[in-house]
């Protein structure tokens, strides 16, 4: 073995520096995200140019505010999607946890009590997909399509109609917020959002857990018998993803000033498209949590520049986004064909 | 690796004490699937600092012996004793933590991740509970430098060649310091070099002390490597020797269980006295080329000739089987069928054309595993046909019999599902499937690959045999001695390039062949 | 498993793949008549069949004709969201076109916007099926586009009015009676019926599955692999502008924003009540048969028993759960296990040892 004593290419240099060529070339792994910016900063100067007060920080500020429930899902979404499973649960799963909390509020239960207690009713539905997933090898897509229909169901026995919350404690915190650099406007939503995102960041790139998570998406059978808690990560993604969901519900209820069991109908397919133009494949295994939160972003800034519009109908969101993630779909593939 | 020499190559050292205190000492494991008896009262010992093979036949056990000392698999009875200490794993996991490390045929790690991440996966170095990149990665370059692997730790694993990929794997299994290195099939996709370079690493974490279990099915690397060996026949330990003591037909014939007729079957050599000239070729390459894949190439195949493609892994064999299969579009030369310019644009077209393709990759691109035996023998046939057209059933179940009767199929019911039938048995509905649809050319992509010893001498009979009633056949081995035997003419491969051709004489020998790849036929 | 001889008769009965799907639906039958004395029972008025049963039968026509593509679809390791947002595009067609022909009553016109529903949903399917087959996109992203485009689409189409016409022979179709059933009921299973048939007369069934079960196989061995998933996401088209067709006809109205709402998650569902994985490969019509038949009648049974409709989806939940637990492969290990304990004493054998002697399912 000659090469143990000759000068390794590409490796890093004792100190654990990166070589210069490693620095400089752009990890194909980042270019969907990075396509996902280029989409991102089209669309501002798209806006910019066709409306007057576009770019201004309220409606940056507004973007990250009317979306903050959003991020959270995508968030949760991500966990899942990066093990190559799918939660179509979350959108029911935040209408139960929105409708609870309203109705215990409304009879009359202490806000300290209430919040905790319909974030766990998500980790909680996440747990009972987990097991389905894991224990009785269920499909993700049946065992959290069974959720969804699940927590609906649920929603409507709480209560069909809507409540409204008028809960003192809960209002003074969700009308919490605070300006950044004196125009930038922050609620207590937003700065939820942002700690979910950092604390997932954190899980995703620094932990065990977290590691294990990319491996199942590359491979189950290899994270398998490479010794890896594979059935504790499944399913704590499903919690984790409930989890997220109930506390988007608690945002919602936040937005909102109410709780209703008709919200979030098809807020999943949101969620999902987010994380998809967000770069991160639905096979698993590769993608990124700020990609997420840059998908959402996009999907929010559509809506806005179709609200300034004004003259196209809402039906046109939809579509827009359908097109949207037709591109980056097409792109994607035309990238792992290339790659081949 | 000629079959003349290889018998004492590896017995340059001698075999370690064997009163050594075992590291691993396996006494009557028994394991029983629903209907099967996996293993029955099995034993095994490991010493430290010896290469012990596991030798058997498909089916045999080796496989099932392991997981139940990586504790994949439950045991039933017996006893697993890790340095005196009775234990029983519960996953790879608990085994990993008590030493003992596992690198499987088909390499299991995540190509998403990068080399450095695979290595060090759960065994990330950490600092305040986060996981300490730098640390990690500089820890995984190390454990690189020690395999001789010169790479970058944070390129992704996919962007590497299979034999990198296994050494990465060892990497990995020795940041656990393990004692006790299992490779299950190591060596199955790699070429010489790449087999030399493993070899060397395996040779030196003996010298470490670590005790390694082999298996393989190339008998010259097992002869090549091992101190040891244990012969396991249908869940049933036959003995255990020591390499020195054992000669190469002794142990195939305790593998099979069988006395040497078989062994006499292997030696199935085609007649040689084909007049090549005869007539015009079924199938004729000019500059048939695709790029990035393999380079301009001429090659014939005459009716009643098995042609035989030596090289490599990774010389343009496989790449030539499929340009002429239609599997893989040409973009440069011309090729014609029985003395017709043809595209072949798919497999279809290829199909309608009377040539057959046997993958290399049976599991990936042969198997239907979830239709029965009769479904996947028919299935070529049928997609011939058209959905719309429907093979009667009683052609059908003629189809079915027939092949199962001539080609040995076990078991013999037409309504197993082929997932549950032997590699050998597998392939052998494979070849049934294409030899329905009468080919004229059958081109076989090492056909013999991965199956016990009795399936690959009815193959290799099979070959000769249809040659003898008039089909041409291009016949692909990694295994130079029986490309040697079968065919009347040899094309080699080196580097994506055929680089020489000759007619096959009795005086035509493995060594010639090795050669021509070597000097890639510029003498 | 090869043992399936093992446990004789019944254990053979308990194990064949319609067992369960079989068993819920008599139990929601039973707990219907348990309620209801009279629920089975059917009477006829003017020449119509009336009762319950007829309803069941009627209401899950649309559907029927939905999880005949998606168990198809399906089979091939395909899925198709985008069928609620086809039945959306289709009923919208249909209706706009019929809206402004100058004789909304006409049997021309009628039949003329028919043709075009169905031609736009043999389309769709096709576009569907060129993003999957010849773009190699992932059917659920591919099908993912449609689902979130098309109800815009349908909106455009009907510019976002819910659009209601008055012609009778297009009333024919979701409503009319023929030979005293509902025309819905014979137009669907009708369909059902000759495409089972085909599947299982001609070699179909088996490529479909051969496609399913390995791609890559199937086209080295000839499979027109490409145009047999093109065809079924066309044909999947095709059944969900049909089944569009006599949903918007029934209530003579195209509602673009709640036509066939979820239809696709039912159809899904009841694919996986009837035993016909997700994984692709092995289908069963007949158990996509009943799965249908059970989402219907249990949609009934809600109603029947007295809780708002409202509360229907924790009910489908709850069958899905069962069903597919129960026929989820850990549950039929541990069956299996019982059936194998009690037939020869045999020590205690720990339960997971089958499970990855499997590794040959590979996600690619």
């Amino acid at each position: 073995m000659t090469t143990l004593a000759s000068p390794r290419r590409g490796a890093p240099s004792p100190g654990g520096v990166p070589s210069v060529g490693r620095r400089l070339r752009v990890d194909r792994r980042y270019l969907p995200v990075v396509g996902t910016l280029v989409v991102f900063v089209l669309l501002l100067v798209v806006g910019g140019a066709r409306y007057d007060n576009f770019l201004s920080v309220g409606v940056l500020a507004n973007l990250f505010i009317n979306n903050a429930f959003l991020i959270v899902l995508a968030v949760g979404m991500t966990f899942v999607i990066l093990t190559g499973g799918i939660d179509l649960s979350v959108g029911s799963v935040l209408a139960l946890s929105g409708v609870t909390a309203a109705y215990l509020l409304q009879s009359g239960v202490p806000a300290g009590v209430v919040i905790p207690l319909v974030v766990l009713i998500g980790s909680l539905i996440g747990l009972l997909v987990g097991a389905m997933v894991h224990v009785f090898e269920v499909q993700p897509f049946i065992a959290t399509l069974a959720a969804m229909f699940f927590a609906r169901g649920l929603c409507f026995l709480v209560a069909p109609e809507s409540i409204p919350i008028d809960d003192p404690s809960f209002v003074a915190l969700a009308s919490w917020d605070t300006w950044a650099g004196g125009q930038w406007r922050i609620t207590s939503s937003v700065v939820i959002a942002l700690v979910v995102v950092a604390v997932a960041f954190y899980l995703l790139h620094y932990t065990q857990f977290g590691r294990t998570v990319y491996a199942i998406g590359g491979g189950e059978q290899s994270a398998k018998l490479m010794g890896l808690p594979v059935a504790r990560t499944k399913v704590l993604v499903y919690v984790i993803s409930g989890t997220c969901a109930g506390l988007g519900g608690l945002l919602f209820a936040m937005f909102s000033r109410s709780g209703y069991s008709l919200t979030g109908v098809g807020m999943e397919l949101d969620a999902i498209a987010a994380v998809v133009i967000g770069g991160t494949l639905l096979t698993g295994g590769t993608g990124f949590v700020l990609g997420s939160v840059l998908g959402v972003l996009v999907l929010g800034l559509i809506q806005t520049i179709i609200t300034f519009e004004g003259t196209l109908s809402s039906w046109w969101t939809k579509i827009v986004i359908g097109a949207l993630l037709l591109v980056f779909v097409v792109l994607q593939r035309l990238l792992a064909l290339r790659r081949t | 690796m000629t079959p003349s020499d290889a018998g004492d190559a590896g017995s340059t050292r001698d075999a370690r004490p064997e009163d050594a205190r075992p590291v691993v000492e396996m006494t009557g494991i028994s394991i029983e699937f629903p209907g099967v008896k996996a293993l029955d009262g099995v034993d095994l010992r490991l010493l430290p600092g010896e290469v012990h093979a596991l030798m058997g036949e498909n089916g045999a056990g080796k496989s099932t012996l392991i997981k139940a000392l990586t504790g994949v698999y439950g045991i039933d009875s017996g006893e697993i004793l890790v340095d005196g200490e009775p234990h029983r794993f519960s996953g790879p996991g608990e085994a990993q933590a008590a030493g003992i490390a596992t690198v499987y045929q088909e390499v299991n790690l995540c190509e998403n991740l990068t080399v450095a991440e695979n290595i060090m996966l759960g065994n990330e170095p950490r600092r305040f509970g986060a996981i300490d990149w730098p640390r990690t990665r500089r820890r995984a370059a190390e454990h690189l430098a020690t395999m001789g692997l010169d790479i970058d730790p944070a390129s992704s694993l996919g962007s590497h060649s299979i034999a990198v990929q296994q050494l990465v794997a060892i990497s990995r299994a020795m940041v656990v310091d393990a004692k006790v290195l299992i490779l299950d099939e190591p060596t199955s996709s790699l070429d010489a070099d790449e087999v030399a370079r493993l070899f060397a690493v395996v040779r030196r974490l003996r010298d470490q002390g670590v005790a390694i279990l082999f298996v393989s099915h190339f008998l010259e690397q097992v002869f090549e490597l091992s101190d040891r060996m244990t012969v396991l026949r249908n869940g049933v330990r036959v003995g255990e020797y020591r390499t020195t003591e054992i000669s190469r037909s002794e142990l195939v014939s305790r593998m099979i269980g069988r006395s040497m007729e078989v062994l006499e079957d292997l030696e199935v050599r085609t007649e040689h006295a084909v007049d090549t000239a005869r007539g015009k070729p079924f199938v004729r390459a000019v500059g048939l080329g695709r790029r990035g894949s393999v380079q301009a190439f001429d090659l014939d195949v005459h009716e009643g000739e098995v042609v035989g493609l030596a090289g490599l892994l990774g010389s343009g064999r496989t790449e030539v089987a499929r340009l002429l299969a239609g599997a893989d579009r040409s973009d440069t030369g011309t090729l014609s069928v029985k003395g017709t310019d043809t595209r072949l644009r798919t497999p279809r077209a290829a199909i309608s054309r009377k040539i057959a393709f046997s993958s290399e990759d049976r599991k990936a691109e042969g198997v239907v595993g979830d239709l029965t035996v009769r479904e996947n023998i028919v299935l070529g046939l049928q997609a011939e046909r058209g959905w719309l057209r429907p093979l009667p059933g009683k052609q059908v179940d003629e189809i079915v019999h027939r092949y199962i009767e001539a080609l040995n199929i076990r078991p013999a019911n037409p309504d197993a599902l082929l997932r549950n039938l032997s590699g050998g048995n597998q392939q052998k509905v494979l070849l049934a499937r294409w030899l329905a649809t009468a080919p004229e050319l059958f081109i076989l992509d090492e056909p013999t690959r991965g199956i016990d010893v009795g399936a690959k001498a009815e193959i290799q009979r099979l070959v000769s045999d249809l040659a003898g009633r008039g089909m041409a056949v291009l016949f692909i081995s990694a295994e130079l001695e029986e490309v040697v035997r079968l065919s009347h003419r040899i094309a080699v491969m080196r580097d994506r390039q055929k680089v020489a051709e000759l007619t096959n004489t009795d005086t035509v020998g493995v060594d010639d062949v090795v050669e021509l790849i070597a000097s890639g036929g510029d003498r | 498993m090869p043992t399936s001889q093992a446990a004789g008769g019944f254990g053979a009965v308990v194990r064949h793949h319609l067992f369960w799907p079989v068993v819920a639906l008599v139990a929601l039958l039973a707990v219907n008549t348990a309620v209801r004395p009279g629920f089975l029972s059917v009477s006829i008025l003017d020449d119509h069949l009336f009762g319950s049963p007829i309803d069941i039968l009627r209401n899950c026509a649309p559907l029927m004709l939905v999880a005949l593509g998606m168990s198809l679809v399906i089979a091939t390791r395909g899925i198709d969201l985008s069928v609620g947002a086809v039945v959306a595009i289709s009923g919208a067609v249909a209706l706009t076109f019929i809206a402004g022909a100058p004789d909304p009553a006409s049997t021309t016109t009628v039949l003329l916007a028919i043709g075009m529903a169905l031609a736009l949903g043999l389309v769709l399917g096709v576009w569907n099926g060129f993003l999957v087959s010849v773009l190699g996109i992932q059917p659920i992203i591919a099908t993912l586009i449609l689902m979130t485009a098309g109800r815009g689409v349908a909106m455009l189409i009907t510019e976002g009015q819910i659009t209601t016409v008055t012609s009778a022979p297009f009333k024919m179709l979701g409503a009319g009676y023929w030979l005293g059933l509902p025309v819905a009921t014979l137009v669907a299973f009708g369909v059902f019926a000759l495409v089972a048939l085909l599947v299982r007369r001609t070699a179909l069934g088996m490529l479909v599955e051969s496609v399913g079960i390995n791609p890559a196989a199937s086209r080295l061995a000839g499979v027109r692999a490409r145009t047999i998933v093109w065809t079924v996401f066309a044909l999947s088209g095709l059944f969900s502008a049909l089944a569009g067709l006599i949903l918007s006809s029934n209530v003579m109205a195209a509602d673009a924003n709640n036509a066939g709402l979820f239809i696709e998650l039912d159809a899904i569902l009841a694919v996986v009540i009837g035993g016909t994985s997700l994984a692709g490969g092995k289908f069963s019509l007949s158990g996509t048969f009943v799965g249908v038949l059970i989402i219907a009648t249990l949609s009934l049974t809600v109603t029947n028993v007295g809780i708002s409709p409202l509360v229907t989806p924790l009910f489908k939940a709850l069958v899905v759960a069962a069903v597919t637990l129960l026929q989820s492969p850990a549950m039929r290990r541990k069956l299996l296990e019982r059936t194998r304990r009690r037939g020869r004493a045999a020590p205690v054998a720990p339960s997971d040892k089958p499970a990855d002697v499997s590794t040959d399912k590979v996600v690619a």
